[in-house]
Parts: structure tokens; sequence; C-alpha cells
């Protein structure tokens, strides 16, 4: 990517802040309105401890329950190719289970696991959100793999073992790679989305910081622990596409021209 | 039709219907001798594919069926697909030392198989290339190395150099004869070209369509080892047209509708 392409979303966003920045003063605009970008990194740096601990608790929510959707749904993607019974009996349940809302599922999940234990409410339901796309993309990918390899692995007597191992997970690794892309950004909504509609457990995300904030109508606050949640989502989705880049960037056409 | 080497491989009576009542082979009975190079050709749906998806196991005959001097183990089949169908994700050695891994050889010894079959193949310094990074021809290449890294005593290929360029193509035949003379594995060619099958093998099974049927067994005794020179020999010229004559009158057969 040239230098000017590069570049360009951070003169944009600087651009933005700065209109924004303009606009407020020279409107004169209450900050419980809509407070400027100079407040808000204020409100940042005068509670950095608070917000920053709310900052690790969405984000080993968000982290768990990414690795509990990948590791769930590349083991239930593989079920479902050697067992087409077990696809076609659990899939209409998995499709379910994703079109319903998460925010409609939430006080049933709280009532079940009970109020006491609000944290491992959000950990299901940010699951729930983030498990789909790896389930999705992992079967299609597992279903994609080459006729003609599949073919020359059996000419050499390849045990299922090898298959799965050195064909079908290889294969299907563009394809859950792009599932974890998905996947990643939609932990953090769970999570966040679990923390509003669950409320806080023993510790205090910032979902929960931005309704506490709200209620006190301290709106560059609100605005604060929204941009550490950006900030988290963009890390989040920027992590995944460099490990997706560093995987693919020899062999995979989609991946091939950032050489 | 010359029996010289002893039979390695037999079809009887191979048929192959598949469930939705396609007759794709009818009656297949052929032997190959041990160490023979032959080249089955036909047009396009006549069965050539099929009958080499039979000899690997890949695919159950309806009736008859094949039978071995000896049972092959696991690795003494090559196969060469109209693909290269290399794996995208693993580099050049990686993917011809597959049937090497797949059957637990030692790494050290697969690797030292590996890298003198690369040098065979012309692909030395691109061993730890990827697919993508390679040519039609050099995938192809690696292809045939990946087939031969077993040391099979019969190498299967489905038309693979069907998707070359004419140069490119001429090089890779010299190039699998060469192999050929130097391992003296039995080879079964599948090809709907007269000239490269005539130019490879030492007999011709010319195959009829739909369906599919062996129409004539030519036996070319073109001399070896054979180059550019065989290219304008008046006996090649001979042999090619002996084949074209029983190509177009397997088509033709089939045209006034004499089928099964």
């Amino acid at each position: 990517m040239s230098a000017p392409r590069r570049l360009a979303p951070f003169i944009l966003g600087a651009v933005v802040l700065a209109a924004w920045e303009g606009l407020v003063r020279l409107l004169a605009i209450p900050a419980f309105v809509l407070p400027p970008p100079s407040a808000v990194v204020a409100a940042l740096l005068a509670d950095p401890e608070t917000l920053g601990l709310s900052l690790w608790f969405t984000l080993t929510v968000t982290l768990q329950a990414f690795a509990l959707a990948v590791t769930g749904g590349v083991a239930l993607a593989i079920l479902f190719t050697r067992s087409p019974l077990l696809a076609s009996a659990l899939y209409p349940y998995a499709v379910i289970l994703q079109v319903t809302p998460v925010m409609a599922i939430a006080p049933i999940v709280l009532v079940w696991v009970g109020y006491e234990r609000v944290d491992l409410a959000q950990l299901i339901l940010a699951w729930i959100v983030a498990f789909f796309p790896i389930l999705g993309n992992t079967t299609l990918g597992l279903r994609s793999t080459d006729a003609g390899l599949r073919d020359l692995f059996r000419l050499y007597g390849a045990s299922k073992w090898q298959v799965l191992w050195r064909l079908e997970l290889p294969s299907a690794l563009p394809y859950l790679l792009a599932g974890m892309k998905i996947s990643g950004g939609l932990a953090l909504i769970g999570t966040v989305v679990a923390e509003f509609v669950a409320g806080s457990g023993t510790g205090q995300g910032l979902a929960w910081r931005i309704v506490d904030a709200s209620n006190r109508l301290n709106t560059p606050r609100m605005f604060a622990a929204l941009s550490l949640l950006s900030l988290l989502g963009i890390a989040i989705f920027a992590l995944l596409s460099l490990v997706q880049r560093l995987v693919l960037r020899r062999w995979h056409d989609s991946e091939a021209g950032h050489l | 039709m010359g029996q010289g080497p002893p039979p390695f491989l037999e079809l009887q009576g191979v048929s192959k219907r598949y469930p939705n009542g396609t007759l794709a082979l009818t009656d297949i009975s052929l032997a190959v001798g041990e160490g023979e190079f032959l080249a089955l050709v036909g047009a396009s749906g006549c069965g050539k594919s099929t009958i080499l998806r039979h000899i690997a196991g890949l695919v159950a005959p309806s009736a008859g069926h094949i039978q071995w001097s000896r049972p092959p183990a696991a690795g003494a089949i090559g196969m060469v697909f109209q693909e290269p169908t290399l794996m995208p994700w693993a580099s050049i050695q990686d993917n011809v030392r597959l049937p090497l891994d797949l059957a637990k050889v030692r790494r050290a010894e697969a690797d030292a198989r590996v890298t003198a079959l690369l040098a065979q193949v012309g692909l030395a310094d691109f061993a730890r290339a990827y697919p993508r990074e390679l040519s039609g021809g050099m995938k192809m290449r690696a292809a045939i190395a990946r087939a031969l890294v077993t040391r099979p005593r019969l190498l299967l290929m489905d038309e693979p150099f069907a998707a070359l360029d004419e140069i490119t193509r001429q090089k890779l035949n010299d190039d699998l004869l060469a192999l050929w003379r130097d391992q003296r594995f039995t080879a079964l060619f599948v090809t709907h070209s007269v000239y490269e099958g005539v130019y490879l093998a030492g007999r011709a099974i010319v195959m009829a369509p739909r369906p599919g049927r062996i129409h004539a067994d030519i036996p070319l005794d073109l001399p070896h080892p054979r180059d550019e020179a065989l290219r304008t020999d008046a006996r090649y010229a001979d042999a090619c047209r002996r084949v074209s004559l029983a190509l177009a009158d397997a088509m033709g057969v089939h045209a006034t509708g004499g089928g099964a």
C-alpha cells in the first residue's frame, strides 16, 4: 500500500477530531450533550486506574469468550464433517442460537447461572455471539478441501488423523482466520451487551463504566470508556489481521498481494 | 501384439456403472507387463481416467477384477493428476516429501530422497518455494517428483501435461522418459494427444467412448532413447498414422451408432 493510502485514515481522523473540537467550542455545545475531544482525553487522564481496570476486565472476558469460541467452533466443525447425521441434527439449533438476539437470551442465561455469577453469564453470552462465525467458516473450509488432494491422501493410505491434520485443517485455515476476524469483534460486542443486560459482577467492565457515567450524566467519561472500547476492538481486529497476513502470505491469494 | 515382459497387472473384464446409471467402462481387459510404458489414447469422456482410478484403487469396479503379480503395498503406486494437485500451504520440498511423511519414513532419509529427486526433475533451486511461486511446468515437475519419491513400481499419469505449452510439454516428455529409463517403473500415461502417446509409449491403447472400451491395442516398436530426432523420423510418422486411424475408427464406430 502506498504511503498516502496508508496515512489517509489517520489524516481523516485528525481532521474530524479538529472539526469536532472547533465546532463544539464555536457553538458552545454543553459537554453533557457532546464533549469536545479534549474533554474526553481529560476524562481519560483524570481516572486512568479505574478505566484501565475496566478495560482489563472487558479484555479478559472478550479473550476468554474468543478462545472458547475458536476451540469449540473448530471442534464442532470437525465433528460436523465427520458425522453428517450429527451435523443435520445440531446445525438448525446452532442457527437458532445465532439468530436469536443475545439481548433476549441474556436474562435467561443470568437466571440459569445465578445472579451471583454474572461473570460466567457474560462469558457464556459473549461466547454465543462469537461462536457461530468460527463454526460456519471452519465447516465450510473443511468441506472445501481439494478433491484431488483427497485422492492423493487415499492413494498413500493416509489415516483419518493424517487427513485431518495434514490436509483438512490447513485447507480450512484461510476460512478459519476469516471467521476469527469476525468472531474477535463479535466477542467484544457480546461482552459489552452482556454487561449492559446482566450488569457487572465481581469486576466492572467498560460497558458498566458507560452505564454508570450515563446515570451521572458524565458524558465525557462515557466517551472516554467508549473510545477505549473502540481502541480495544481495533486492536483485536488489527492483531487478527496481522496473524492472517503472516500465516497466509506465502501461499494464499487473499494475502499474497501484501508480499 | 508382443507379450514380452511378464504380466504385472491385468484388468479382467472390468466394467464401471455409476449410481446414476451411466456406464463409464465396459469389459476392459488389459495386461500390462512389468516395466512397460503404455499410452491410453482417446477422446474426452471415453473412460481413460476412470481406468487409472480403478488401478489406483480410488474406485471399485462394478464387474470384473484387477489382478496383480504382487499386491501393491502403500507407496507402490505413484499418480500424477491432470492438475499438479500440490498443497498450496506447503513448500515444494514438503509437498514432495508428503508420501514419505504419510508412510512415516525417517525424516533424514526422506529429506535425502526429496533432495535427490528435486535435482533430477530440475527443481533443486526451488525446494523452499511455494507452489504459487512456480510456473505450470514447474508445478508439474514437482508433482512428478512427489509421485516418484516412494520409488513406485507403477506410475499412473492422467493427462499431466495437457494444460502446458508445446515446448514445455516436449521437454517434460523427454525428462519423463529419462526418469523411466533410469528407474524402470511401469507407466500408464493417459493422453488425448496421439503424438505425445506415440512419442512416450511402447504400446498405445486406443479407447472408444460411450461406454468406454478398448478399441485397439497397437504395439509401437520405436527405438530408445527417444529424442527430438524421432519427431521427424518416418517410423514415428507411421506409428502416429496408425494410432490416428485407429482413433478415427473408434470415434467412427460410435458415430455410425454401432455402440455396445
